[in-house]
């Protein structure tokens, strides 16, 4: 080979090798998926949660919290495994590589109440004291009191400014939006299936824990499920808002120890607010900003149970506890 | 050429020599910059509300780690090694000084432009390694097209026939890196879940097609150079050069496994991640087998220490990146802390020791100027046990963290679990930190801050 012929076999050569594969692995596989078409149910943004979605990225949230559900038993706490028609108007892509925070695929079915997005985006220590998410104060403003229209957020004392009351500016109000539209629609029958196969694909021989129980395995011989414990289940699903020690948060979200309806014996209202969430209710003529969702599609009837029974005998509350039948009754509309 | 004079070689020389110099300069600040970046953010894990300001938020600190690491200090460090390489197997000059400089000034402005876009919460979509805007990203696309040209040129004015092979692999990374970002950042076919098929291309693929063969020719030069012996062989070389390059395109979608991406899509780069064992397992044997009884020299080195580490990173690195791959081990790691760690044993482990390998072999014999024993002793131990405790601390953690997940616990379980191990991460990069400080140093008197040494090769421990 002629000297110039040498130079232009590596260097060419090396370049059109890779030219090619960088088509048949880049390109095309991503001109091909661009045209995934929506999902059931998936819906492009306002302008105002397109702009929140601009803040989410500016601020780089995407690299502590994901937005992919994946196929797997751990990732049930957070939704339905994530269908590539799910990103159809997601761009850019936030999927993301790190799960420091939690996923938030789902999170406006998880979370909806905007006083706990606020609180949470302000410092997340108020509502979850071991975290360790950064606080996003610069998108807040401190004014002596709530201009008309507005209103000021319902911060704990500890955590709130020495004067003056605490007010969303329009980012971090795009922002909410924007998470409290991330909400998961539900899959059709076909991709439902083909979720669980991938699924099973990947389970362990034992079922997963967190996962909703069917009820029939309710009578079945098993071990401890540390996972499954009332405490657990409460710090995981109840805590962020109404505190580790059930205390609530005033002006948010009302305290469980002796509420007289985590406490009276009859327990129906108690798990008809577990299950159907509560919104705009005043509590012993408090008001509370908060909203809370309703955990009938979330957890299962064993799981409620556990949780309830936790609340009603925890933190100085002496109730009598409920059993996963009376979940199941209540769950039909019976009391 | 024999019309030259020694004297006109010899002006050559000074000419490049003051250019690799500035390449190194430049480059070892941005070293000391992205790191102190790395260590602010990595203290926040530990103190959430340590430095609470939008300028200084993690979200917006952690791409200029990574961006500042990748295309200002080790692009910097490796397109500069990468010219005086060619030159001296080529015994030629660089085809243009002046080119030379012109591509050092858009490195840097390009590295500038995008610190300050990034820290101002302009990106291009928290998308790892092309966060930078595009009219950022075309800066520095232009600055690798101008180095892409001044090293095909002076390659093509070699005095042999044959083209060495640190040639192919810093003209291979070059070119493959022009084609990967131009691709990667055209918007206009990218959406949603197409843009996630893209951007596992990218990410993986903006390393190892950049950073590795760029390494790599650093080493098949460095080593033989040093060692005084050719390289075990050269046909391994070439073997592991082809098979590196058809091999990476097709693993990226490995970092989006369990994703909805198309499922023979992932299965399709696992296999491959396993195939890559060949050109790694290829190169990491051609180096070790090249130092093999040589050790005494090794360790008497200032500069083969340091290689010798890189090329461990290189295989254990790699290695570790095959088996992530794997499904049943991703379960466990992905999203986890487990990945930082594995990234800073590839990009540090790896490529920045390769670096200061190259660097302290290289830039004394260019200069005539050594730098102190002690203080490159020290760099060498501060940033070795650093970064093992840093990898360690990591891995560990992002275990724990995997099984805290799988377990069912509430998620801040995971948060809490994991703090410990935070610590010690920042432990071991302010270890690292300080040893950069040294190494800072170091260039400055290998760039005229120390005595000229009477001969021009590489210091040696008991000469000096």
């Amino acid at each position: 080979m002629s000297r110039d012929g040498r130079l232009v076999a590596i260097a060419g050569g090396a370049g059109l090798v890779y030219l090619v594969l960088a088509i048949l692995m880049g390109v095309l596989p991503g001109m091909a998926l661009s045209k995934t078409a929506p999902g059931p149910g998936v819906t492009p943004l306002t302008p105002e949660q397109e702009a929140g979605r601009a803040v989410y990225v500016a601020e780089g949230c995407s690299y502590c919290h994901t937005q992919q559900v994946r196929p797997l038993a751990m990732d049930k706490v957070f939704g339905r495994p994530s269908a590539a028609g799910d990103y159809a108007y997601a761009t850019p892509e936030l999927l993301g590589s790190e799960r420091t925070g939690p996923d938030l695929s789902n999170v406006g079915v998880r979370q909806p109440a905007e006083v706990w997005q606020y609180i949470h985006l302000y410092d997340p220590r108020a509502v979850v004291p071991p975290s360790i998410m950064p606080s996003y104060r610069w998108l807040f403003r401190v004014v002596p009191s709530a201009p008309p229209g507005e209103t000021a957020v319902a911060l704990p004392p500890a955590y709130a400014p020495k004067s003056g009351v605490v007010v969303p500016t329009a980012r971090a109000k795009a922002l909410v939006a924007y998470l409290l539209s991330l909400k998961q629609p539900a899959l059709s029958p076909e991709m439902q299936k083909a979720a669980q196969e991938a699924e099973q694909a990947m389970a362990p021989a034992k079922p997963a824990a967190g996962q909703a129980a069917a009820p029939a395995s309710a009578g079945a011989a098993k071990g401890f499920d540390y996972a499954a414990t009332g405490p657990n289940l409460y710090a995981a699903n109840c805590a962020a808002c109404h505190g580790a020690q059930g205390t609530g948060v005033a002006g948010a979200f009302p305290p469980l120890v002796n509420d007289p309806v985590v406490t009276a014996s009859d327990p129906a209202e108690h798990l008809k607010v577990v299950l159907d969430g509560l919104h705009g209710k005043a509590i012993g003529g408090t008001a509370y900003g908060g909203q809370m969702p309703a955990f009938a599609s979330q957890l299962s009837d064993e799981q409620i149970a556990a949780i309830v029974d936790h609340e009603r005998t925890a933190w100085g509350n002496h109730a009598p506890t409920v059993t996963p039948a009376d979940v199941a009754r209540v769950r039909k509309g019976g009391r | 050429m024999a019309s030259e004079s020694i004297a006109q070689r010899d002006a050559d020389d000074r000419e490049l020599t003051r250019l690799l110099g500035a390449y190194i300069a430049f480059a070892t600040g941005w070293l000391v910059l992205s790191t102190a970046v790395g260590i602010i953010v990595a203290y926040k894990f530990a103190y959430p509300e340590f430095l609470t300001n939008p300028y200084f938020s993690f979200g917006r600190l952690r791409p200029i780690h990574t961006n500042d690491t990748f295309y200002a200090w080790a692009s910097m460090a490796l397109v500069g090694l990468a010219f005086y390489v060619a030159c001296k197997t080529c015994a030629t000059r660089l085809y243009s000084i002046t080119w030379g400089w012109v591509t050092l000034a858009l490195f840097n402005v390009a590295a500038v432009l995008g610190t300050i876009a990034l820290d101002l919460g302009v990106n291009n979509g928290d998308q790892e390694y092309r966060e930078w805007v595009w009219w950022i990203e075309a800066l520095f696309l232009v600055a690798v097209l101008t180095a892409a040209y001044n090293l095909i040129m002076t390659v093509a004015r070699r005095r042999d026939d044959d083209v060495y092979l640190s040639n192919w692999y810093t003209m291979g990374g070059i070119i493959w890196t022009l084609i990967l970002a131009t691709v990667a950042f055209i918007p206009w076919y990218q959406n949603g879940l197409g843009q996630v098929a893209v951007q596992g291309f990218f990410m993986h693929n903006a390393v190892g097609m950049w950073f590795t063969p760029l390494t790599l020719g650093l080493f098949y030069y460095v080593l033989p150079k040093l060692l005084n012996r050719p390289i075990y062989s050269y046909a391994l070389g070439v073997l592991a050069f082809w098979t590196n390059l058809v091999f990476y395109p097709i693993i990226g979608a490995h970092h989006f496994i369990f994703s909805p991406l198309p499922w023979w899509l992932q299965t399709l780069a696992i296999v491959f991640s396993v195939a890559m064992l060949v050109p790694v397992w290829a190169g990491s044997a051609n180096f070790l087998l090249t130092m093999r009884g040589r050790w005494e020299q090794v360790r008497r080195s200032y500069a083969l220490p340091f290689v010798f580490v890189g090329v461990l990173g290189y295989l254990l690195g790699s290695t570790q990146g095959t088996f992530e791959a794997f499904r049943s081990l991703q379960a466990v790691w992905h999203l986890t802390n487990f990945t930082v760690g594995h990234s800073h044993l590839t990009m540090y482990t790896f490529i920045t020791f390769g670096i200061w390998g190259g660097i302290y072999a290289l830039l004394p014999r260019a200069t005539g100027r050594a730098p102190s024993l002690v203080l490159t002793g020290l760099h060498f131990w501060l940033a070795t046990v650093g970064m093992a405790i840093y990898i360690l601390a990591l891995s560990i953690g992002g275990t724990v963290q995997g099984l805290v997940w799988m377990s069912g616990a509430p998620f801040i379980d995971s948060v809490t679990a994991i703090a410990p191990d935070w610590l010690w991460r920042s432990i071991g990069g302010s270890l690292m930190f300080a040893s950069h400080l040294l190494f800072a140093w170091n260039v400055w008197l290998m760039l005229g801050g120390s005595q000229r040494v009477p001969s021009r090769v590489e210091p040696i421990a008991e000469v000096a």
